[in-house]
C-alpha cells in the first residue's frame, strides 16, 4: 500500500527533530516524524549501569542496536576499523523517539553572543575554520524561550553575571544544590567568581502535567522513571500528535533523498519496520538525525545535479565535525561529600567561557554527575592501582569522598575533522555507512589545561586534601555526543551548506534542523541550543510554506 | 512424619548429586554455559585476585565468573576464542614456569604472574600473537563489571558491591509514582 503524500517529512526525532516536527504540524502541515528507533520508558532497562547510555559495555539502552547499524572510523595514522554502536569511537547519541533528550543530564544552556561570532571575537586561528554564526544571539533567543518554556527548564540566572539578556523569565526555580554543590559554592564564592545553580531541562516543580524530579542518582544515561526530565519525547512531540497533523513513525531506517531532475526533493525512501523498502512522498524534508547522521544522508542522496551528495557540491557536507573536549580535575576530601542527592551536577561557573586572556572561548566549569560505581572504577589518580586490595579499598573509602569538576571546552573547528560515507562498508540494509575521520584542532589542548587547572583551584579551595587533573583535548576524533558543525549554516553558498534558516542554499525544500548547523559549538552541553535551532528552522519553514508552498 | 532440616537438606545433595550420575551425561559435565570447569577454576583464581575478599566479600562471592560465563553466552559471545585460548596459554604459562596451575599457587605467586601479565611479561608463544596486556585488561574490566553492575546480569549478588559502598539499595526518595500516558499530553502550551 502506497503512503498518502504528506506536506513534510521530519527524519529524526531528538532535540532538533522534535520541535520541528511539532512547529510545522501546529502550522498545519501535515508531517511524518521518522525515528529509527522506538517508544522507549525507564522500565525496560531501569537503573542499569552496564547498558546506560554512559557506560554502554553491554549495549546502549535506548539504541541503536549493533545488529544493524555500523560505522567506519579512521584513526591519525590512516587505520580504518568498523565500529559498533556501544564502542567509544562510533559517536553514539541514541536511537529512540527523544533520542538523547530521553536520557541525558538535561543541563540547558544558552550559548553566549560570543559564540556567535567567534572569529569577530577573536580572529583567524591557523588551521581551522572558525567563523561567525549568519545569526547572531538576538535572532535566535526567542527560540531560545520557546525551548525553555515549551519542553522545561528550571534555573535562576539572575546568579550568573555572564548569561546573555532574556525576555522572559525561566518558568521553573533552580534546584537546591546538594552537598557538594554547597561545598563548592563556598569555595567559588572565597575564589571571587560567580558560582550558580546549573539550568536544567527537568522539572524542579510539577510541570505541564508532569510531576517534580526526585532526585535520583541514576539520571544521566537514563530514563526517567517518573518523567520528570524534560525530552523533546514527553513535550513537543505529543504535542505535535495531539494536532493530528504529525505521524511518528518508528523503527523506520530512512537511506536516501529522492531529488527529481530540477533538484528539489520529492520525499524519501525509506525502510520499514519489517525491512521492507518503502517511499513517503512530501513537499518538504527536514532532516535533523544528528550530526554524523544528517550528513551521512545527504552524502547518500545523489543524483545527476547532485553527484557528490545533495547539497554538496562544493564538499562542505560533513566538514567540521566537532564536539567538546571534556577537561576535568577530581578531588578527595577528609569528610564526606556525598548526600545521595541525584543527579549530581547542580552548580556551574562561567567565569572561564570567553574573555580569558589568551584563550580562544573556553568553557564552563561544573561538578560532574553522580558516577555509577562501574564508572567510578576508571576514577583513580595517576598511577594508582587499577585492580587488587587497593583499588577496592579505593572504591570502598573514597567513592564518598570524592568531587570532580569539570567541563566542555569549546573545539576550534577543523574542514579535516569529518564524516564521509564509506565506498565500501555497507549497513544492515545496504546503505553506506558514515566514516569518521580527523582530528581535533591542537589548539583544544591548551584549553583544556587552562580549565582543568581552574578546576583544580577550585576543588583545593573547597579543602581536597589531594587532586589531579585529566585534561582533555589531545589529537583523536571529535565528535562524541555534543556532536555539531557537519551542515554549516552561512551566506556564501561556497563555504556553507544551509543558508541562515537551516534550508540547503541548492535544494530549497530541504531544511537541517539539528546540530549540524552549527557554526561554532560553544562551551556549553549543546542541547538547548539544538532545540532552539528546530522551533527557529521549524517557524521559517512554517512562514515559507505559508506564502508559496515552498514550490518555486 | 516431621523431618528436621538437616535431613532435608541431606536428601537435597543426594538427589542432586545423583543427577552426576545419570547414564546419558557421559565425559567432562559443566555447570558453565561457557567455560569448562578447569576455565572456570582458573578464572575464579584470577578475578579473585583482581578483587579480592576482605571484610567484604571479593569477586568469587559477587559471582563474578558467572557474569562472565552469562555473557560469554550472549552480547561477549564474539569473546569466547580470547578468552579459550588466553587462559588455555597462562595456564600453560603458569605450569611451565611453576610446575603448578595458578590457582594452586600461593597469593604473592599469583598476583606476580597476573602483573607479568598485565605488562606483557611474559615469554609465551601464545602471547607472541596475543597481546598479553589486552587479555588482562579485558578480564580485569569484566570482572569490575561483573563485581560493580547490575545484579542482572549474574554479578554483584545481592547487592555486594554497593553495600561496600553504602549505596542504598533499592533508591528511593520521596514518590514513585508513574506518570500515566494521557496526562503527559496534557501540556502546557504558550
Amino acid at each position: 500500500m502506497r503512503n498518502r503524500h504528506v506536506n513534510a517529512v521530519v527524519i529524526g526525532s531528538g532535540a532538533g527533530g522534535g520541535p520541528a516536527a511539532k512547529e510545522l504540524a501546529n502550522n498545519g502541515m501535515t508531517v511524518v516524524l521518522f525515528e529509527r528507533g522506538d517508544w522507549q520508558a525507564f522500565d525496560e532497562h531501569n537503573d542499569d549501569e552496564l547498558c546506560s547510555q554512559r557506560t554502554t559495555v553491554l549495549g546502549n539502552a535506548y539504541g541503536p542496536d549493533q545488529d544493524k547499524h555500523w560505522r567506519v572510523v579512521v584513526d591519525s595514522r590512516g587505520n580504518e576499523r568498523i565500529v559498533y554502536p556501544h564502542e567509544g569511537g562510533y559517536n553514539n547519541n541514541a536511537a529512540c523517539v527523544g533520542s538523547g533528550t530521553l536520557s541525558y543530564g538535561a543541563m540547558a544552556w544558552r550559548f553566549m553572543p560570543e559564540d556567535f561570532r567567534m572569529k569577530s571575537e577573536y580572529g583567524h586561528v591557523e588551521g581551522s575554520t572558525l567563523e561567525d554564526w549568519p545569526i547572531s544571539y538576538d535572532d535566535l533567543e526567542p527560540f531560545y524561550t520557546q525551548a525553555e518554556w515549551e519542553i522545561g527548564v528550571a534555573g535562576a540566572d539572575p546568579q550568573n553575571p555572564f548569561v546573555p539578556d532574556r525576555k522572559k523569565p525561566l518558568p521553573m526555580p533552580p534546584f537546591e544544590y546538594n552537598l557538594e554543590g554547597r561545598i563548592l559554592f563556598e569555595a567559588a564564592k572565597r575564589k571571587g567568581w560567580h558560582p550558580f545553580p546549573i539550568p536544567m531541562l527537568r522539572n524542579s516543580i510539577p510541570y505541564a502535567g508532569r510531576p517534580a524530579c526526585y532526585r535520583m542518582r541514576t539520571c544521566v544515561g537514563f530514563a526517567c522513571p517518573v518523567n520528570a526530565k524534560c525530552g523533546t519525547q514527553n513535550t513537543v512531540i505529543p504535542v505535535a500528535m495531539a494536532t493530528g497533523n504529525c505521524e511518528v513513525r518508528t523503527r523506520c531506517q530512512v537511506a536516501e533523498i529522492m531529488l527529481d531532475d530540477k533538484g528539489r526533493a520529492t520525499g524519501v525512501k525509506y525502510f520499514d519496520r519489517f525491512n521492507k523498502p518503502q517511499i513517503q512522498t512530501a513537499d518538504v524534508v527536514v532532516v535533523a538525525g544528528s550530526a554524523t547522521e544528517t550528513a551521512r544522508l545527504l552524502l547518500n542522496s545523489k543524483s545527476k545535479l547532485f553527484p557528490a551528495g545533495a547539497g554538496n557540491n562544493y564538499d562542505w557536507v560533513g566538514r567540521n565535525l566537532q564536539g567538546h573536549a571534556y577537561t576535568a580535575a577530581f578531588g578527595l576530601f577528609d569528610d564526606e561529600v556525598y548526600d545521595d542527592v541525584g543527579p549530581g551536577a547542580c552548580i556551574a561557573i562561567c567565569d572561564f567561557n570567553h574573555h580569558v586572556d589568551g584563550i580562544v572561548g573556553g568553557g564552563l566549569l561544573a561538578n560532574e554527575f553522580i558516577p555509577m560505581p562501574y564508572l567510578y572504577t576508571g576514577t583513580r589518580p595517576p598511577g594508582a592501582a587499577g585492580w587488587g586490595k587497593e583499588h577496592k579499598d579505593f572504591q570502598r573509602n573514597q567513592f564518598k569522598k570524592t568531587i570532580a569538576v569539570m567541563g566542555p571546552f569549546q573545539e576550534i573547528p577543523n574542514f579535516e575533522s569529518r564524516v564521509s560515507v564509506d565506498p565500501a562498508v555497507k549497513d544492515f540494509w545496504g546503505i553506506p555507512v558514515a566514516r569518521l575521520s580527523g582530528s581535533r584542532h591542537p589548539y583544544d589542548r591548551k584549553g583544556c589545561e587552562m580549565m582543568s587547572a581552574r578546576a583544580e583551584e577550585w576543588l583545593l579551595e573547597a579543602g581536597a586534601h589531594f587532586t589531579w587533573q585529566r585534561i582533555g583535548g589531545g589529537p583523536g576524533l571529535s565528535g562524541g555526543q555534543h556532536q555539531a558543525g557537519t551542515c554549516r549554516m552561512g551566506n556564501d553558498k561556497k563555504t556553507s551548506v544551509t543558508n541562515r534558516f537551516g534550508q540547503l542554499h541548492e535544494i530549497d525544500n530541504v531544511f537541517v534542523a539539528d546540530g549540524s548547523l552549527v557554526v561554532t559549538n560553544g562551551g556549553f552541553n549543546p542541547a538547548l541550543t539544538i532545540m532552539a535551532l528546530g522551533f527557529y528552522v521549524g517557524h521559517h519553514i512554517a512562514d515559507m510554506w505559508k506564502g508559496t508552498r515552498l514550490k518555486s | 512424619m516431621s523431618i528436621n532440616r538437616r535431613e532435608f537438606l541431606k536428601g537435597l545433595t543426594l538427589a542432586g548429586g545423583s543427577l552426576l550420575f545419570f547414564p546419558a551425561c557421559k565425559g567432562n559435565i559443566s555447570f558453565w554455559r561457557v567455560l569448562t570447569e578447569e576455565e572456570a577454576s582458573l578464572l575464579t583464581a584470577i578475578t579473585e585476585q583482581i578483587i579480592p575478599a576482605d571484610e567484604d566479600p571479593g569477586a568469587t562471592d559477587a559471582g563474578v565468573v558467572n557474569f562472565i560465563d552469562k555473557q560469554l553466552s550472549g552480547f561477549y559471545s564474539g569473546l569466547k576464542d580470547s578468552y579459550r585460548n588466553g587462559l588455555e596459554a597462562f595456564q600453560d604459562y603458569c605450569r611451565k614456569k611453576t610446575g603448578a596451575n595458578f590457582e594452586a599457587l600461593a597469593w604473592d605467586v599469583q598476583t606476580g604472574l597476573l602483573k607479568d601479565l598485565e605488562a606483557n611479561r611474559i615469554d609465551h608463544p601464545y602471547w607472541e600473537e596475543n597481546t598479553a596486556s589486552r587479555f588482562f585488561s579485558m578480564i580485569r574490566n569484566h570482572t569490575m563489571q561483573g563485581f560493580y553492575g547490575s545484579p542482572r546480569h549474574g554479578g554483584n549478588k545481592n547487592y555486594v558491591s554497593y553495600k561496600m559502598m553504602r549505596i542504598d539499595y533499592p533508591h528511593v526518595i520521596g514518590r514513585n509514582i508513574y506518570t500515566p500516558r494521557s496526562e503527559t499530553l496534557n501540556i502546557y502550551q504558550p
